[in-house]
């Protein structure tokens, strides 16, 4: 049962096209904001200007006067569960007598039209009374505090640094808004398309807050434009269904850009403070670690960003001796949640800063030093934790080392800093190279029960084997519809393989985050397939195996032609498939198995500054990564090329800008995405080490990129300007002064 | 008002509009071409960009009436040819909501330059944003779809 028929055209290891990408390339994929229902009706959300405030009174008459207008709901008109929340339920679906946030969800409008719909929302009279808001985290209220201890509590070393680092609050920024139809059913209940994560989890707490049973609250994925832990909390969900409960029409909501800034959660600003301890030869004796994060109005998942960034917090290095507090906070700032790299992205901009500083105190190469302390197999996490499975830091980081260095600028002004700004001919640019590497966990940690559902039925299509593969896994981008068909050919044997929509007809998938869909969505479709096989072995006397799509004995001798075992009775079968449990961490020690799997991934920046004007331009990246088993090649580079991307984006550019608890740049025009202009040739090395207990040896992908990339772009500006560089995004007046 | 304009080489009419809309939101909402998208509507990410009397615009930037009389062709009215051929071929499609957008623009530049180097495409699609690819299998595509 354990054969894999590597032969199958389209299958494991291979990069076949993506199902959806002609649709796409024909602008006829029907993403969310593209959804139309006859007579439906547009969504609005008024939402708070103040961070913080007493909400006195609604009233909504004059924008009830408005021709076009067919409903306006508040708090009260919430039917069930008031608040809800991925893991503590404290966010309302509408603001009762307080607004926590600036751009906090008050009241909901449908109309004929979306303008109508806003200028509506435009005329509801609130009466707010101003609060003053939390802004600090350090004077929030504190939401989790993770302590990871071991070791020596009191140690010494020949060889300390210290430093204070700040991560700024990134924004996802997907491309495609916030969006989706709500569509009222006879009985009762809602029928909602929409771009998310994670269909059964949003299923659940939109029932609640609808007090509604399950059933009937049906999701249906609609087309995600890409996702990044921005959809893993709800924006719309609730909203558009209680619209459409209340109007008895379809309701449509769209996002604008503003609004989408306003609408989901962000990664949570840090700051981190570091003491590390070495030998005079480099071993590292201690590391102690404070991190404060601002965790914003509302939970999210803070207590899981929290975790990772305390028991990740040192990085991919043995230290025997760790005492790391990781807080995170509430405040009246912008709710922040998931977002790629998870809590590990904030810890790896202070722990590689902090190797960076050793290295020169020691007067050692900062790679040296890391291989020096690079954990691998065998080795035990803070956590008590032993790594198993390969854990190959110290080569990534030898492969990056080894590549062959960007040639010089040329004098085409695209190709230097400033651009076709003309800022410079060459004048006052420095070249600096730089290096980091990072660890994340795959899957979601400390005992949760992480599963995934699929549903797989092998049937014949005009006289050929066809298989029908559907579960609720989110395709978001990132190519899980491809991975999904491309293991049911390998485990069945078929080329034809048709994966269904994915909706909450079938079990839930867990969420498309944590790097885990092809781990744990694709565990569970093999584990599908292969009992698919095993009921189509049954059927025929003698048959051990299914090779090349025939039915084999154990001598290997064909005794059934797959159609023929097929004959008139598809075979459909449904698993619920859990990668190894992990366990909770101890409450004041941090230890425990808490991550099922790691992965790493190393980055070597080249970067030009013209440090007169503190301009930047990242001149390449090399990436070394271990993805145990690269299931879709094609599919695996573009996750690191687009992960690496946006760590450039927290490097350089990418910050939301609070002031007072108020945003200042929700734009594209103000809040700054990397432009092709903004990348370099990225150069990507993919190492495939099997991890002996995932499903084909694959380690999750999609995050490790986006963490280490960030500290090797900022190594590389200091290596070219000698400033210390302690905060992320830098701008251009921290290079300058 | 009334619009009239020629849309993917049809004559189009649309009734009822806002003066206040845009060219995409008459294209998406009114005239069921939704290809072409609206992830900022701001013309800073080039994806609803289009091309209005043979010129790529972003056509949320274009007011409704500013069309009258004039022809649009969207990312459903080209041609499947040899750019999509090789967005597809390149990998250069991930969550797929940039690429309408870049379909339009690479056609655009394509007709331009017969061999683009790659500071004349990174200049020609700078106002096309994409989050999920980092741009490198963007800039296979166009090299691509150039040979």
């Amino acid at each position: 049962m354990t054969t894999v028929d590597v032969s199958v055209l389209d299958g494991v290891g291979t990069s076949p096209r993506r199902p959806d990408g002609t649709l796409k390339v024909r602008g006829e994929f029907a993403f969310s904001s593209d959804l139309w229902h006859e007579d439906m009706l547009w969504g609005a959300t008024l939402r708070s200007p103040y961070p913080h405030a007493e909400i006195r009174g609604i009233d909504l008459t004059a924008a009830l006067a408005l021709p076009g207008v067919y409903a306006i709901l508040t708090y009260q008109d919430v039917p069930g569960a008031k608040r809800y929340g991925l893991e503590i339920a404290d966010q309302p679906v509408l603001a009762m007598d307080e607004v926590r946030y600036q751009g906090e969800p008050v009241a909901i409008v449908a109309a004929d039209h979306p303008e109508t719909a806003r200028r509506a929302a435009g005329h509801i009279a609130v009466d707010y009374l101003e609060l003053p808001p939390v802004t600090d985290p350090e004077e929030g209220d504190l939401l989790r505090r993770v302590p990871v201890r071991t070791g020596d509590p009191h140690p010494t070393a020949d060889v300390v640094v210290t430093g204070e680092y700040q991560v700024g609050m990134q924004d996802q920024a997907f491309l495609g808004p916030e969006s989706g139809l709500a569509v009222p059913a006879e009985d009762g209940g809602v029928d909602l398309y929409v771009a998310t994560q994670w269909l059964h989890v949003d299923r659940k707490q939109v029932a609640a807050c609808l007090g509604l049973p399950e059933e009937k609250v049906r999701l249906s994925l609609a087309g995600v434009g890409g996702a990044f832990g921005a959809r893993e909390d709800l924006s719309m969900q609730v909203h558009a269904s209680l619209l459409a409960l209340h109007t008895r029409k379809p309701v449509k909501m769209v996002y604008g850009r503003e609004e989408s800034f306003y609408g989901h959660v962000h990664r949570h600003p840090a700051t981190l403070r570091y003491e590390h301890g070495a030998t005079r030869d480099g071993d590292l004796v201690y590391v102690r670690a404070r991190i404060v994060l601002d965790g914003g109005a509302y939970a999210s998942s803070s207590t899981a960003v929290a975790a990772n960034a305390a028991t990740l917090g040192i990085g991919p290095y043995e230290v025997p001796n760790v005492d790391m507090v990781a807080d995170v906070y509430y405040t009246n700032n912008p709710p922040c949640g998931a977002m790629r790299g998870f809590g590990a992205v904030q810890a790896c901009f202070g722990y590689e800063s902090q190797m960076d500083k050793l290295a020169a105190a020691l007067g050692m190469s900062p790679v040296e030093l890391r291989i020096r302390n690079a954990l691998t197999t065998g080795s035990r996490m803070p956590t008590g934790q032993v790594v198993e499975g390969p854990a190959p830091v110290a080569s990534l980081l030898a492969r990056v080392r080894s590549r062959p260095a960007p040639p010089p600028s040329t004098p085409d002004l695209r190709e230097l800093p400033g651009g076709v700004s003309n800022t410079t001919h060459g004048e006052g640019v420095v070249r600096g190279v730089g290096y980091a590497i990072g660890i994340k966990n795959v899957g979601f940690s400390e005992g949760f029960d992480d599963y995934s559902t699929a549903r797989v039925r092998l049937e014949l299509v005009g006289g050929e084997p066809a298989a029908l593969v559907h579960t609720a896994a989110a395709e978001v981008g990132q190519g899980l519809v491809t991975v999904q068909a491309q293991i049911a050919r390998t485990e069945l044997g078929v080329e034809r393989v048709t994966v269904a929509t994915a909706d909450t007809s079938v079990g839930s998938a867990g969420s498309s985050s944590a790097s885990r869909q092809t781990y744990v969505t694709g565990g569970a479709v093999r584990a599908a397939c292969q009992a698919v096989r095993a009921t189509l072995l049954s059927r025929v006397a003698g048959a051990t195996d299914v090779v090349g799509g025939k039915l084999v004995n154990a001598a290997g001798v064909v005794v059934a032609d797959l159609a023929e075992a097929i004959g008139d009775e598809p075979v459909e079968e449904t698993v619920e498939w859990r990668h190894r449990p992990t366990y909770p961490i101890d409450p004041k020690t941090g230890q425990g198995d808490a991550h099922v799997q790691y992965a790493f991934a190393a980055h070597r920046a080249t970067v030009d500054v013209d440090v007169e004007l503190g301009l930047v331009k990242v001149v390449e990246i090399a990436t070394a990564q271990d993805v145990g088993k690269a299931v879709n090649p094609l599919a695996v580079v573009g996750q690191i090329h687009g992960g690496t991307a946006q760590g450039l984006g927290l490097a350089l550019m990418e910050e939301i800008q609070i002031v007072d608890g108020v945003v200042r740049n929700p734009s594209f025009t103000d809040y700054l995405i990397p432009t092709i202009l903004d990348m370099p040739p990225m150069s990507v090395d993919v190492l495939e080490l099997a991890d002996p207990h995932s499903p084909y040896g694959l380690r999750g992908v999609g995050e490790p990129p986006t963490i280490s990339s960030t500290p090797a772009i900022v190594a590389a500006v200091r290596a070219a300007t000698g400033k210390a560089l302690a905060r992320v995004p830098i701008r251009p007046e921290h290079i300058t002064t | 008002m009334r619009l009239n304009c020629t849309v993917n080489g049809e004559k189009r009419q649309a009734d009822d509009v806002w003066p206040g809309e845009s060219l995409l939101y008459v294209l998406r909402e009114r005239l069921g071409l939704p290809g072409s998208k609206n992830a900022c509507e701001q013309g800073e990410c080039g994806s609803c960009t289009v091309y209005l009397d043979g010129t790529p615009v972003c056509s949320c930037l274009v007011a409704a009436g500013q069309a009258e009389g004039r022809a649009v062709v969207t990312v459903e009215g080209l041609e499947f040819g040899r750019v999509q051929e090789a967005f597809l071929a390149a990998g250069a499609v991930q969550c797929g909501f940039c690429t309408p957008g870049l379909v339009v623009a690479v056609h655009d530049l394509l007709a331009r330059a017969d061999k683009p180097s790659d500071p004349d495409i990174r200049e020609a699609l700078a106002g096309n944003l994409c989050r999920c690819t980092g741009y490198e299998k963007i800039l296979d595509a166009v090299r691509l779809a150039a040979q």
